[in-house]
């Protein structure tokens, strides 16, 4: 590397060439920082929020043809109708598969590692949340579990977790 | 009649960490050998597609950088992006094109340059590589969080452990250690492997592939431009079969088979004319979807190589070793190759291209009988699926 371009990496402030030590490369760290936030349209399936506020799970199902929609949605795929009713459902269920995730996206790296699992419910719809609980040993496929709203902090706002019914010991 | 379409040109770049090259560079690196092989001018070039998934990296228009680097502004082009089949798709692009009689020669390029952003950035992008809202926004799934979904379900119901998924790490680590062009050429053992850190339980830091630059050429022309230019030697693309899956991986019955896989590769054994129960026998060679270990175990039973299952027993036998019934990630896979996403597609074709030549670096050329092989590429988690039946006589 050429010793008045480490003169300058040494005043980064001023000058944008970093040097990759490992490989002795240099690299142009941009200037230019991008910040991305999406603003999501929930304005037809908003009564699903409205509903984890009172802890009910709800769907909606295809007056038509009866089709169950979890996540809920506002229109039927299956047979293309825009005549869908709210559901509320059992949040009964058992674990199909679960995992632990220990190397976490940026925008999780406050919270604890945290567990995930799908559960089936009794009406065939599958869920994918969080598991309440934390200790991987504790947790088998196949064991009983319901749904309850929790409040997802520090955030503050209510979402849906799985809670196991009894834990292995 | 139905025209043939031939790749008359593939290479690929050294694939790893590749801060020492920018985006147009590492373009380069692969077209430059492969138009060569091919014994074109970039005049014959009619149409680029160029497999790019992109965010992590700077250039937002990956497609007219390649046109301006290659000199080839004026032709026709477009991004193609199937995730990490987003190479495959390519190929399926320009294959129809050529086959459809709209171009002769068509260039398909994958390229990523994942190390743009910091390891962080690459993780949280991946992550909402399924369903953004549902499964990421609350959740924060990670790419192997969602293939750990799978391991958890498999491992269970065929009463496997942790240390049988490492087995498949050795093997494409082996042959990594084989592959000049690989990202990590260095053998691993099941030890290293068990003690690597979990990214997502059940899956090590070892089960999973790593954030790789790299890019990958092929050149592909129909036989009417082959005979007339008198090019030896063209491998053919025998069939290509397609499908997807749901985007919430909550939707799907179960986590034990990728059913696009399944789909895709019935397609494809149905338009080249192989039936299932002679796979093992016709095919000399397959690369297939290792992002992470699990990946190549699912993949073993859901091409049919294997019964479900046996994914496991079959591998410790040796039998996806060169040698065994059907070697497999001979490259190294995204393992040990690397998996720079828009490329990982492209190069497992000029991989097997290679191998089918019998041109591949000692201690890793597969044994060639029939002249088939196979290439199949999954996008996110199953979201994609693609297989590709190459043939050379």
């Amino acid at each position: 590397m050429s010793s008045q371009i480490e003169v300058l990496e040494k005043k980064k402030k001023q000058y944008p060439i970093i040097i990759d030590q490992k490989r002795n490369v240099a690299l142009w760290e941009s200037t230019r920082e991008l910040k991305l936030k999406y603003l999501v349209s929930v304005e037809k399936i908003k009564k699903f929020f409205e509903g984890l506020l009172e802890n009910k799970l709800l769907a909606t199902k295809c007056e038509k043809c009866n089709e169950i929609y979890f996540p809920p949605q506002s229109f039927c795929s299956n047979c293309r109708s825009t005549e869908l009713k709210w559901i509320e459902l059992s949040k009964e269920g058992e674990l199909l598969t679960f995992t632990k995730i220990f190397v976490k996206p940026s925008s999780f790296s406050h919270y604890e590692d945290y567990t995930i699992g799908i559960v089936r419910l009794r009406e065939g719809v599958n869920v994918l949340a969080w598991i309440s609980e934390k200790n991987l040993s504790k947790l088998k496929i196949g064991m009983k579990t319901r749904i309850e709203t929790r409040i997802r902090e520090p955030e503050g706002y209510p979402i849906y977790e799985i809670i196991p019914e009894e834990l292995v010991s | 009649m139905e025209r043939k379409v031939g790749i008359i040109g593939a290479a690929s770049s050294k694939f790893g960490v590749r801060n020492d090259v920018n985006f147009s560079e590492l373009a380069f690196e692969s077209f430059k050998p492969a138009i060569e092989e091919a014994g074109i001018d970039t005049k014959d070039i009619e149409y680029f597609v160029v497999s790019n998934t992109g965010a992590w990296s700077s250039e937002q228009l990956p497609a007219i950088i390649v046109g301006e680097s290659l000199n080839l502004v004026g032709k026709g082009s477009l991004r193609v992006e199937a995730a990490c089949a987003s190479g495959s798709a390519g190929i399926k692009t320009g294959y129809d094109m050529i086959k459809s009689g709209s171009a002769d020669v068509v260039l398909v390029l994958g390229i990523e340059k994942m190390n743009e952003s910091q390891t962080p950035t690459v993780v949280e992008l991946i992550g909402r590589a399924g369903n953004y809202f549902w499964e990421f926004e609350h959740f924060g799934l990670t790419f192997p969080g969602y293939y750990a979904l799978y391991a958890t379900a498999y491992l269970n119901k065929y009463n496997s452990k942790e240390e049988d998924l490492c087995h498949v790490s050795v093997k494409n680590h082996y042959y990594g250690a084989r592959n000049p062009k690989a990202h990590f050429q260095r053998e691993v053992t099941i030890e290293e492997c068990m003690n690597s850190k979990y990214v997502a339980w059940p899956l090590k830091l070892l089960d999973s592939s790593p954030i790789t630059d790299g890019s990958a050429s092929v050149i592909l022309a129909s036989e009417d431009f082959i005979k007339r230019n008198g090019i030896k030697e063209p491998i053919w693309i025998k069939s290509i079969g397609y499908s997807t899956d749901t985007s919430n991986l909550s939707k799907r019955s179960d986590f034990l088979s990728l059913r696009s896989s399944v789909e895709a590769a019935e397609i494809a054994y149905k338009k080249s004319g192989i039936s299932k129960d002679e796979l093992l026998r016709k095919i000399d060679v397959a690369e297939v979807h290792d992002c992470f270990t699990i990946a190549e175990i699912l993949a073993y039973e859901d091409l049919g190589f294997f019964k479900r299952g046996e994914g496991i027993k079959a591998l410790k036998e040796g039998q996806t070793y060169t040698g065994g019934k059907i070697p497999v990630n001979l490259s190294g896979g995204l393992k040990a190759k690397g998996h720079p996403i828009g490329a990982t597609g492209v190069s497992m074709i000029v991989e097997l291209s290679k191998q089918l030549k019998r041109n591949v670096e000692k201690g890793r050329q597969a044994d060639i009988k029939n002249g088939l092989a196979l290439a199949h590429n999954v996008g996110g988690t199953g979201h994609y699926a693609y297989v590709t039946i190459l043939s050379f006589s």
